[in-house]
């Protein structure tokens, strides 16, 4: 049942023709709009004013509900956050296992709710530190992690058991859960009880964060070993963070962003069957990823829309049947590139507007950047900022006080619908093309997120767009009033020592035995992480591991797509 | 001078950061603007993008890197065209490359250094006004 009876709706459309007519023209005469059109960055025409006309089709039931209720429109909890704060969980990590091990005790001293962890590009390439690809990014944009020693340092007295912990890592995805299911081991920690969250999100790497090892077949396969091996072996454990995130940095808009993410999620469900899984068995565990922007309207819808779009799918295209297969659960982190070098404190508002999108939006997790950030890691004191910026939203603005207040509100239930209706429009046509890897494999998702990267730099270059402190409100000769975090090249020679002590004293003809075993596995087809916890469990380095993997599977060509 | 010949760009992506989307947009930009531009893909060896530069016969290359490592690669690539004899080719720099590490990046050769928010129009006339004149 719709909202509105038709009369009513009848009645609002004559008096707005008649405003248009009288009280309108006499505004417009007096000040003029400033643009002959209003854009959101998706591009979709935002009008003057909304008004029920523009919801006239919306039937509450249907189409919102109850929080905690399909469509999980309004939010995959009854209470939200009156029950529970979104997981303040910072993306943290850089040097040593020692120096971040540091920060994440900071961290959680000054009240962030969950860990985040960011590796350094050799770990997230799969080379060990002392790799000649690994020479001068050791521990540079995160943290180096080579072995099982490393990650035990990582954890040190942090009881995996008291928190959970999210890592940012998707080739060698498998790895690195390996090595943090054996500190939990060594803690005592039971299985069943270790939680956090694996990106693990091979697809977008081909077409967005770019940061693949393996052919696009053998990465879904790795993405699938760990659905697989967590629905069976660690309840608590979400398997995959199908990530928007990257696809927006990469310059998608956020209708792209929603479409892509989700389709990229059809994509893993499908291949988790194929598994002989059902879908009830493991869809409740797959979490998602957004990037939040700062066109706050725009950003709100799109989050409102990923929780329906995803809840119907799961329901019409998987036939689910349990509740929680169709909600949609979601991390959100500020967006990096809209962060500017220029007037660095600028920054902190920017951060502050689309962190309470994404909390405005029903997050359940959230990661603030720093200031600093488009010109360094960052600082503790820059961290500390983006934390509170956090813990200011959840404790003085009152937004927390109630389940989905923006509901309701024309235009954004207008704007949600329209999200939900255009990332329709693309699924549909990524079906056409025969699927996710199929439409990597022509470049469409490239072009389409290039084409928008483009146009966004366009329009800020023709001041089309305007990024205060950047193209306008500018400083002449600014000096950089920060102090910036350097990375001490001292951190690669020593852990490039530590990592050859390793490898010297350990059982090497165990190592040599479990390599073996693996590359058996891995030609096999079988699941491979028993096998890739028992590698870790001998200090099998990463790199060894992933050089295994990169004999039987082969290494990812990069399509390259201007 | 140059009424036949465009103005050939090699934009490489030296490190192992995949953040590719100001390459991108800098390759595109150049390419509108009448150059001929060839784009490497990521994580290039110096030693690969100074062959690209030879094969490709390019007037400029153009370095993008956000990992900072390009204390460590910076000085190889620039060996590198020394040694392959490609003194005359033009090399600009862009990414995360903190203010205190410009100079000396400089004096390895690289003749302009870019950082975050650079209008793609700055980097075209650079192009235009620095390339060097083919003999």
């Amino acid at each position: 049942m719709t909202m509105f009876d038709e009369k009513k709706i009848e009645e609002i459309k004559r008096e707005r023709q008649h405003w248009e007519k009288t009280t309108l023209p006499k505004w417009i005469r007096q000040s003029p709009e400033c643009k002959s059109e209003f854009r959101n960055h998706s591009g979709m025409l935002i009008k003057r004013v909304y008004t029920p006309e523009d919801i006239k089709n919306l039937d509450y039931m249907r189409d919102l509900g109850f929080p905690g209720e399909y469509p999980f429109l309004r939010g995959v909890h009854a209470t939200m956050y009156r029950g529970r704060l979104w997981t303040m969980r910072m993306f943290a990590g850089y040097g040593t296992a020692e120096q971040t091990n540091q920060r994440f005790k900071y961290l959680l001293k000054e009240g962030e709710t969950g860990l985040s962890t960011a590796f350094d590009y050799p770990t997230i390439m799969g080379y060990d530190s002392d790799h000649p690809m690994a020479r001068g990014e050791v521990g540079v944009c995160g943290v180096a992690i080579s072995s099982l020693k490393d990650m035990e340092i990582l954890f040190d007295g942090i009881p995996l058991d008291k928190v959970t912990t999210s890592m940012t890592i998707n080739g060698p995805a498998a790895m690195l859960l390996a090595m943090y299911v054996a500190v939990g081991d060594k803690q005592g920690v039971s299985r069943e009880k270790i939680g956090g969250t694996t990106q693990n999100d091979n697809l977008k790497e081909f077409f967005a964060q770019k940061l693949c090892i393996f052919p696009p077949k053998p990465s879904v396969k790795l993405t699938t070993d760990i659905i697989e091996y967590c629905a069976r072996h660690l309840p608590k454990w979400n398997p995959v963070s199908i990530s928007g995130y990257h696809i927006r940095e990469a310059g998608a808009t956020a209708l792209q962003e929603l479409a892509f993410t989700l389709y990229d999620g059809i994509a893993y469900v499908e291949s988790t069957l194929e598994r002989g899984l059902k879908v009830d068995d493991f869809a409740h565990r797959l979490s998602f990823f957004f990037a939040s922007h700062s066109d706050f309207f725009e950003e709100i819808a799109k989050f409102r829309a990923a929780r329906r779009l995803w809840a119907r799918i799961m329901k019409e295209r998987f036939h689910a049947k349990n509740p929680r297969s169709m909600w949609m659960r979601m991390h959100v982190q500020t967006s990096g590139c809209t962060l500017t070098a220029q007037q660095p404190l600028n920054n902190i508002i920017r951060t502050t507007i689309q962190a309470l999108a994404a909390v405005l939006g029903g997050t359940q997790s959230l990661h603030t950047n720093s200031f600093d950030e488009a010109l360094c890691l960052p600082t503790e004191e820059a961290v500390r900022v983006a934390l509170r910026t956090q813990q200011i939203i959840a404790h003085e603005s009152g937004v927390t006080n109630t389940v989905d207040p923006l509901a309701g509100s024309y235009y954004i239930e207008a704007l949600t619908n329209e999200m939900e209706e255009k990332a329709m429009e693309y699924i549909r046509k990524i079906d056409e093309m025969g699927g996710a890897t199929a439409a990597i494999e022509r470049g469409f998702f490239q072009k389409e997120i290039s084409d928008s990267a483009y146009r966004y730099q366009t329009e800020i270059d023709e001041k089309k767009r305007i990024i205060v402190g950047l193209n306008e409100y500018t400083i002449e000769e600014e000096e950089c009033p920060i102090e910036l975090l350097r990375i001490d090249p001292k951190v690669e020679k020593e852990q490039v020592a530590q990592l050859q002590k390793l490898k010297r004293e350990r059982d090497n003809r165990k190592v040599k035995e479990v390599l073996e075993k693996l590359h058996y596995a891995a030609e096999k087809d079988e699941n491979l992480m028993p096998t890739i916890i028992e590698a870790v469990k001998a200090y099998i380095t990463l790199g060894e591991i992933t050089d295994v993997l990169r004999k039987v599977y082969g290494e990812y060509k990069e399509l390259i797509v201007i | 001078m140059r009424t036949t010949k465009k103005i050939r760009v090699l934009i490489a992506k030296p490190g192992l950061d995949s953040h590719d989307r100001g390459a991108k947009v800098v390759a595109r930009a150049l390419r509108d603007a009448g150059m001929e531009v060839i784009y490497t893909g990521l994580r290039q060896t110096p030693e690969q993008i100074v062959e690209t530069a030879l094969q490709e016969d390019v007037d400029v290359v153009g370095l993008s890197i956000l990992s900072g490592a390009h204390k460590a690669l910076f000085p190889r690539i620039m060996e590198l065209l020394k040694e392959r004899g490609l003194m005359d080719v033009m090399v600009f720099a862009g990414g995360i490359i903190p203010e205190e590490d410009v100079s000396e990046m400089k004096k390895l050769g690289i003749k302009e250094i870019f950082g975050p928010g650079t209008p793609t129009e700055t980097i075209i006339q650079f192009v235009l006004e620095n390339v060097p004149k083919r003999t």
